[in-house]
């Protein structure tokens, strides 16, 4: 077995270094080194988008990514998405929406989305059905997840990315 | 003392609640968007090892022998367990709620022996310290196998020649035991009237035959399971099942403990759709956990769960109806045969009973088969057996309308089962909701539109789901500062945390944010069936309902106490608890329960309590592309007899995913199978579950008929979803373009294919 390496990398803006082997992916460090489990498996080979997270901003399948790969990278996961205090603008929007059911999907669903408002801060409904493609919900039949990337969008122009204090 | 008059909590009827029909934010909401919710595979344990799976390459054969001398060397491997670490559990039957299982045959499915009787088939397992390690020592294993030759479609099964898949299998009909080994495992026959007098009333008599492919639950939650056999004997489980108590039972029988020595801890779970309720890793990694004595994960991957898991069944059916020149159905008959897989045990009863069972048919006969092929063990997946069913009849039905020139939601309304139909296979309807389901289709503003353009329909179709009730209980404290912890056991599939909060919150005049869920191991609840038959928010919100109840005959003899008056001068109305001369809020009450006496803690069950059934209407519009074969969606509605839908925006949500599941039945999803009996799509990828870039925006109409058996009215609406859409949408590709399909899924070749027929 091939010596464990130190990568070192920004993880939802902390600093952070880790020692993996070569053949890890970045979701088995992620999720058995780290403790950051948000990010699910569900097919190991890229089909299901359960792991998305973003690297340098950019959607990508954890899974099939190796944890050696990110060196200095600027990594973000669903535990960095709400601020201390308060949700994100698209969590709040899929809760309202009750854009989940079994909900192992959605924090792949969440970074998507997430990426998807980066790029684009008025997408039609095609563009968020094409964008958010790759990540498969088999609970909800999608309505209710495109609503809630809609009204993201719409929460996100009046009020920016700020936080949204929830009642519960 | 007197008890007070508690049992004038709400009724039926819609508009009088103050919870029921509001969208509150579901309690597990905010875990389930901050990444914090934990599911089976994120359960983390002292000193835990990891498992992995060996699986058979071959469809059919008998093992000659295992070695497992070379993977047990290998540095970083803890145990290793085959069929021979299993008891034996012999030729029981267990009942497990929503349905019985042979034992052996159970046992066999979660580790093979003699035979292997599907590829994927689990045949060893192996805990090591990471999964690096338990994988490589799979490798590791020789196993010799004898090949047999595979069997794969249902009426090849059938036949005298066929090979046979399990010596021990005879046919059951109706109770009487064939004498040979067969692969038909079960015949079912219901009858009704004259079936010949029927069909020589009739004016059209249509007969086609239909086959259906094999299709998976889907589920984006692979299987899990994490065991520890303690030192002192005591198994516990964490995984995330549709019934903690279900896993229980199933493996206190497999590895041969008495049903105390095991606990099982729900973790959230990822989807299961019928298919979290059979066993497949826990005991194995119970064994793992027994001989290396330490705590033992095993996940399933992706690969397996589609080889070795699920699926509902690929199916054979024929049917035959008859209609007078009033559009009025005389006579039907049905044979129904449905791929069982390696073991017995396919949905084909439901299906029989499902077939027609949308429709007043005077006369009727349905022949059903239960056939064993090299096929993963079908499992339930959302109104098991009815979708099939639903193929071939609502299309025969649109058939016939075409011939007689009847509108096909007019011939719905005039045949429509209402309360007091006896159904073929006898059972008579109380109220139900058949009828207005169409109606509403028929007023809706996607009906009542027009749809112009080249290639494309519309098509409509119903379907029937029975629901059940079985047993559930449940227990609610009162808390000091007013809130309500309420403790059930029913995992939370898809928002009922929610669901059955709202029914307490309403019992008791309080806000459902002011009910705090928990769903909890089997150590810690009451007796409760599994998550499935649409059966939760129905016997589970009985449950909390009769909690809530009994938490209000408490606080009536609490404040009769305080006030120092008979309890049946106390009344309960609307969250307050009103006296002869003052009253007391919930909340201020609460906060006087500890100080002047016991806790206050209410229980409540359901056993009793059936539901009357679901149905629903669908209607579509499609564009077909002729020369490709491809078929668009391009709108979709639903109008479902919901009861009374107590969180609007999940019951919304559960037909929106069961039309979409049903659409990626209609359109594309199939096990494709190789001569050998190996799947040929066993990823995401290959198999193609649908996108959203695959469908549009889903519209839903809730019909209310509240069910008498429910204090509020609820009828289950999980299941009934999925029953329509292929019917629908074959209705829908006929209007368009003429051709009648008959297989599923109209995947682009077999459309293109029909086409071609149809031209040539």
């Amino acid at each position: 077995m091939a010596k464990k390496r130190v990568v070192s990398t920004t993880i939802n803006g902390n600093q952070t270094e880790f020692l993996c082997e070569p053949r890890q992916t970045l979701l088995e460090v992620l999720r058995d080194t780290l403790n950051l489990t948000g990010a699910k498996e569900g097919c190991s080979n890229g089909n299901c988008g359960a792991c998305t997270v973003l690297v340098d901003g950019r959607p990508v399948d954890s899974c099939l990514v190796l944890a050696v790969e990110i060196e200095g990278a600027d990594l973000e996961t669903i535990e960095g998405v709400a601020c201390s205090e308060a949700l994100h603008p698209v969590q709040q929007c899929y809760l309202e929406n009750a854009a989940l059911q079994c909900g192992i999907c959605t924090p792949g669903f969440i970074m998507s989305t997430k990426a998807l408002l980066d790029e684009n801060s008025s997408p039609s409904e095609d563009d968020i059905r094409f964008y958010l493609a790759g990540n498969l919900c088999r609970c909800t039949g999608y309505d209710k997840i495109v609503r809630a990337v809609q009204d993201s969008a719409e929460l996100m122009a009046s009020n920016g990315i700020d936080g949204v204090q929830i009642d519960r | 003392m007197a008890t007070a008059d508690v049992d004038t909590a709400q009724t039926n009827g819609n508009g009088k609640y103050k919870v029921i029909g509001t969208r509150p934010i579901r309690h597990d909401g905010v875990d389930k968007v901050t990444g914090r919710a934990l599911y089976g595979a994120d359960v983390k344990l002292s000193g835990m090892l990891h498992a992995a799976m060996l699986r058979s390459p071959h469809a059919h054969a008998n093992i000659k022998s295992i070695d497992t001398s070379k993977a047990e060397a290998l540095p970083g491997v803890r145990a290793v367990v085959t069929n021979a670490d299993l008891p034996e559990v012999g030729d029981r039957i267990a009942e497990l709620g929503e349905g019985a299982v042979n034992l052996r045959h159970l046992s066999c499915n979660v580790l093979a022996g003699p035979k292997v009787l599907y590829k994927g088939h689990a045949i060893a397992a192996v805990a090591a310290e990471n999964i690096h390690i338990a994988k490589e020592a799979v490798g590791l294993i020789d196993v010799e196998y004898e090949l047999l030759p595979p069997v794969l479609d249902v009426r090849e099964a059938m036949e005298d020649s066929a090979p046979i898949l399990n010596d021990d299998v005879r046919t059951d009909t109706m109770g009487e035991l064939g004498n040979t080994p067969t692969n038909i495992a079960a015949h079912f026959r219901y009858e009704k009237g004259d079936i010949e007098k029927g069909f020589a009333e009739a004016k059209v008599v249509v007969e086609r035959e239909f086959d259906t492919a094999t299709v998976h639950q889907g589920y984006i939650e692979p299987h899990n399971a994490t065991a520890l056999w303690n030192k002192d004997g005591h198994i516990t489980v964490w995984t995330s099942t549709q019934g903690t108590f279900s896993v229980r039972q199933q493996v206190a029988e497999l590895v041969n403990v008495p049903l105390s020595k095991v606990k099982v801890i729900p973790m959230e779970i990822g989807g299961g759709f019928g298919g979290k309720i059979s066993v497949y890793l826990q005991p194995v990694a119970a064994l793992l956990s027994k001989k290396s004595g330490q705590a033992v994960k095993l996940i399933m991957d992706r690969s397996a769960v589609f080889e070795a898991t699920g699926p509902t069944p690929g199916s054979y059916i024929r049917v035959k109806m008859g209609v007078d020149a009033g559009g009025k159905i005389t006579a039907a008959e049905a044979y129904l045969a449905y791929e069982a897989g390696g073991y017995p045990g396919s949905p084909i009863n439901p299906g029989c009973m499902c077939i027609f069972a949308c429709y007043d048919v005077p006369n009727g006969k349905i022949d059903g088969f239960d056939v064993c092929v090299n096929k993963p063990r079908t499992n339930a997946y959302r109104a098991p057996g009815a979708t099939n069913a639903a193929f071939a009849a609502e299309t025969v039905i649109d058939e016939i309308c075409d011939e007689l020139g009847i509108c096909p939601v007019e011939f719905r309304l005039n045949n429509a089962s209402k309360e007091g139909t006896r159904r073929v296979d006898g059972v008579e309807y109380p109220v139900i909701g058949m009828a207005d389901t169409v109606e509403a289709i028929k007023s809706s503003a996607h009906w009542q539109s027009n749809l112009e353009g080249p290639n494309r329909g519309r098509g409509v179709a119903s379907g029937f789901w029975f629901n059940c009730g079985l047993k559930s209980a449940a227990t609610a404290t009162v808390n000091a500062d007013g809130s309500v912890s309420l403790i059930e056991g029913s995992t939370d599939i898809g928002g009922s945390r929610a669901s059955l909060a709202m029914q307490l919150a309403e019992t008791l005049g309080i806000a459902a944010e002011d009910v705090n869920p928990a769903v909890v191991d089997t150590d810690s609840v009451g007796y409760t069936d599994v998550t499935g038959g649409s059966r939760v928010t129905f016997a589970t919100g009985i449950a909390a309902y009769e909690a809530g109840m009994d938490i209000r005959r408490q606080m009536i003899a609490r404040a009769a106490e305080i006030w120092d008056v008979d309890a049946d001068q106390v009344r309960y109305e609307d969250g307050t608890i009103i006296g002869p001369e003052s009253s007391y809020t919930f909340k201020e009450l609460a906060e006087l329960v500890i100080k002047t006496g016991d806790p206050v803690t209410g229980r409540g069950a359901s056993s009793a309590a059936n539901q009357g059934g679901a149905f629903g209407t669908h209607c579509v519009d499609v564009e077909v592309d002729p020369d490709l074969g491809k078929v668009k969606i391009l709108r979709y509605t639903i109008a479902q007899d919901c009861g009374t839908a107590i969180h609007p925006s999940y019951v919304e949500g559960q037909m929106q995913g069961g039309a979409v599941q049903g659409i990626g039945w209609a359109l594309n999803e199939e096990y494709f199978y190789g001569d050998d009996g190996s799947m040929h799509n066993a990823s995401y990828l290959d198999y193609r579950i649908p996108t959203c870039y695959d469908v549009p925006m889903i519209e839903t109409i809730i019909v209310e008929v509240p069910d008498p058996e429910h204090p509020f009215g609820v009828r289950g609406v999980g299941e009934v979803p999925i029953v329509p859409p292929p019917a629908a949408i074959a209705n829908a590709i006929n209007n368009a373009i003429g051709v009648q399909m008959t297989e599923l899924p109209m995947s682009p070749p077999r459309v293109v294919h029909e086409i071609l027929k149809k031209n040539s």
